[in-house]
């Protein structure tokens, strides 16, 4: 057996195409004058690097040297690793003052506190299955920034929300889907100081995680028996009386009510004698303009219509990034409703009047505004 | 003269429970227990009439032991003890009727006492929060207990029509739980992970099995329990919360998956998954009481959380349990003393 004969690979370091042969190739040449060049400079840190790590080894203050050592060699990067604990816990320290502010260590420990009680389950929901912790912490801390940075909504007659006993907003419905209800609530959490209570369709406590989380968010059935029960708890309660035909009507009736269910509503605030407080809301029809419905497939899937905007489906999920529109909210003044006797509940031309009454005043308020608003964007 | 009282369902834990310390009332003369199976466990002031109520035997059993108080506790939610579900069926509702019809012919008859219970409402997306006592269900349960229960109560208010000279108390009472219960839903929570419907938290409601026994206690003895009525305690919980209690992990599955481990687990003999079990486990279910308080005058000891904790109490504690050393709880508990020990040296 010969020895095999060792074919070169590469240039073995010189310039050249590694070709074997002796003379590099002119572009070879070219590139190492340049080469020359670069290693020039590179000398003199190549010198730097005992002083350096002399310094990292004597000092302690390591991690400052070591931001403008590092890019000189490797071994100082090494020794960079071995920042004290006491700069560790000076930078944790910082950033949870950073986090939490000054007083950092109570509210960790508040929030750790949280946190246990959640594990363990040690808290309480009502009947309706509100969970107001976590709706404060969680559902209000996403939302508020939609609301005020995204939307930037504008509130007027917040006077008109009673500071304290049951009362029924009743607002008009859009946007495909129902997020003018949650930027409500989050609107007269925040504003009102007062935790709006929506009635939900069916549906949505049929879907899963919509459901539980409605529950959680403080939602119950639209029910007379639900409604009455939670308005005669002194809760503040919200409806929206057109349902789905509202949500889901197409952008080209925009602000234009739809039907006011059976005034079913009207007959809960007659029973319990708290007042109406109509909402108007303008900005929600243009978040998600409808421009078409596969009824068909909504049929098949049991649902009450296949939205379709302009950017849904078109752009997947990027369609579901709602259009920044300009909203306006407004709370009329409230309708009251102690003033009847007992049995007006039981008279449908008394309902229907005031089913009427309160249409009118937020179709006619939703004029009034969209006036005033310059343009659908601000 | 004291009271003649007869217990169906005595071989039951709930029924010879209730059979023994109805027996300790001044006011009741004797206590005659009725079952096809004599009970096991001590039968300390009971005497025990091995009869069928499926059976005409217990209208003479009724007329002559001079019975003048009928408490009707043997209306089963589940099949396991007796056999098959056919069975279970026809002691809940032939047994009924047989004993109804008994208790018609008996002049003596002054008062009946039939333990209900919620799951007659059923539990659908489409309830309300709160069941009163005059709600329907939102969908007439179609088989199963509540389907039995919903036959039993219909059977019971017509006894009502045809004797209004005897004091009729229905109790439907919201799901029992307490340390020694062997119930549907104290066998579900006993399960090392709780198998739950994913996207769902249902809201529950719990009777602590001592407030069960003084409620029928009060409703046998007290002429002013009459009528249909919740009994449940106050509040609710949900089951994620009462999962967390329990220190046990569960597992969310698609509704139709629970269903199917539920019959894997019902071969095993471990739980009972029945159709409105997994209905109930999905949208959950909460019963007003204020008839309970305002017409009955009867105050529960225990509130739902209360008497979910002592049950929690007899369990061994679960893997997540605070004071397990694998806990989170744990180590949030060193880290918060770390934090107030911080504040107490700065």
């Amino acid at each position: 057996m010969g020895d095999a004969e060792i074919i070169p690979i590469g240039t073995r370091g010189r310039p050249g195409r590694g070709t074997g042969s002796q003379r590099p190739s002119s572009a070879a040449r070219g590139l190492a004058r340049d080469s020359k060049k670069v290693t020039k400079p590179a000398k003199s840190p190549a010198i730097d690097p005992p002083q350096g790590s002399s310094e990292a080894g004597r000092g302690s203050s390591s991690a400052k040297t070591g931001v403008e050592t590092s890019s000189t060699s490797a071994v100082d990067r090494g020794l960079g690793g071995g920042i004290p604990v006491g700069d560790w816990l000076a930078a944790v320290n910082a950033a949870a003052l950073e986090v939490f502010g000054t007083d950092w260590e109570p509210r960790l420990a508040q929030f750790l506190a949280f946190l246990r009680r959640r594990l363990n389950g040690d808290y309480v929901v009502d009947e309706y299955g509100f969970d107001t912790e976590v709706t404060e912490r969680f559902f209000m801390a996403a939302l508020r920034p939609i609301a005020e940075k995204w939307f930037r909504i504008e509130v007027r007659g917040l006077e008109n929300i009673p500071t304290e006993g049951g009362a029924l907003v009743v607002s008009n419905h859009s946007g495909t889907i129902p997020v003018d209800g949650l930027m409500t609530m989050v609107t007269t959490h925040d504003r009102a100081g007062r935790f709006l209570r929506p009635l939900g369709a069916d549906l949505v406590f049929q879907l899963p995680i919509v459901g539980g989380l409605a529950r959680k968010g403080g939602a119950t059935l639209a029910c007379s028996e639900d409604a009455e029960r939670m308005l005669r708890g002194g809760e503040l309660v919200g409806v929206w009386p057109e349902g789905f035909k509202g949500i889901g009507k197409p952008y080209s009736e925009r602000y234009r009510l739809q039907r006011f269910g059976r005034g079913g509503f009207v007959s809960a605030a007659l029973r319990t004698g708290v007042p109406i407080i109509p909402l108007s809301v303008v900005g929600a029809e243009e978040i998600y303009p409808l421009v078409g419905n596969v009824p068909s497939l909504a049929r098949l899937l049991g649902i009450p219509y296949i939205p379709i905007t302009p950017f849904f489906p078109l752009l997947g999920p990027l369609g579901l990034v709602p259009l920044p529109s300009k909203w306006l909210l407004e709370f009329g003044e409230p309708i009251r409703t102690d003033d009847y006797d007992e049995n007006a509940a039981d008279d449908p031309m008394l309902v229907f009047n005031v089913t009427d009454q309160v249409r009118e005043t937020i179709q006619q308020t939703l004029y009034k505004l969209l006036m005033e608003r310059k343009s659908v964007f601000h | 003269m004291g009271r003649v009282v007869l217990v169906t369902g005595v071989s039951r834990d709930l029924g010879l429970r209730f059979a023994r310390e109805i027996a300790t009332d001044p006011s009741v003369d004797r206590v005659i227990g009725v079952d096809i199976v004599p009970p096991r466990g001590d039968t300390a002031g009971v005497d025990f009439i091995r009869a069928d109520i499926r059976n005409p035997v217990i209208a003479k059993v009724i007329v002559k032991e001079e019975v003048d108080t009928v408490v009707h506790m043997s209306v089963i939610a589940t099949p396991g003890g007796v056999g098959g579900r056919v069975t279970m069926k026809e002691l809940n509702v032939i047994g009924t009727m047989q004993l109804l019809a008994a208790c018609q012919r008996a002049p003596g008859l002054q008062h009946l006492v039939v333990k209900s219970t919620t799951t007659v409402y059923g539990a659908s997306n489409r309830d309300p929060a709160m069941f009163t006592e005059e709600m329907d269900p939102k969908r007439t349960p179609s088989s199963g207990y509540s389907r039995d229960a919903y036959e039993v109560e219909g059977y019971v208010r017509g006894f009502a029509r045809r004797r209004p000279d005897v004091r009729v108390a229905m109790l439907r009472a919201a799901n029992i739980i307490g340390p020694d219960v062997q119930s549907p839903i104290t066998h579900y929570f006993k399960l090392p992970v709780l198998p739950t419907v994913l996207g769902f938290d249902p809201r529950l409601q719990f009777l602590h099995v001592d407030d069960l026994m003084a409620v029928l206690r009060f409703a046998t003895l007290s002429d002013s329990a009459v009528g249909t009525v919740n009994v449940a305690g106050d509040g609710v919980i949900m089951l994620s919360q009462a999962a967390r209690r329990l220190g046990r992990t569960s597992l969310p599955l698609p509704s139709f998956a629970v269903g199917g481990l539920g019959s894997v687990l019902r071969r095993g003999g471990l739980a009972d998954f029945s159709p409105e079990q997994v209905g109930f486990l999905t949208f959950g279910r909460g019963v007003d009481t204020t008839r309970m308080r305002a017409e009955w005058a009867f105050e529960p000891q225990h509130t739902t959380a209360s008497a979910f904790a002592d049950f929690v109490g007899s369990l061994p504690p679960g893997i997540r349990a605070p004071g397990h050393l694998a806990s989170a709880d744990h180590v949030l508990a060193g880290l918060t003393d770390q934090l107030s020990g911080g504040d107490a040296r700065g």
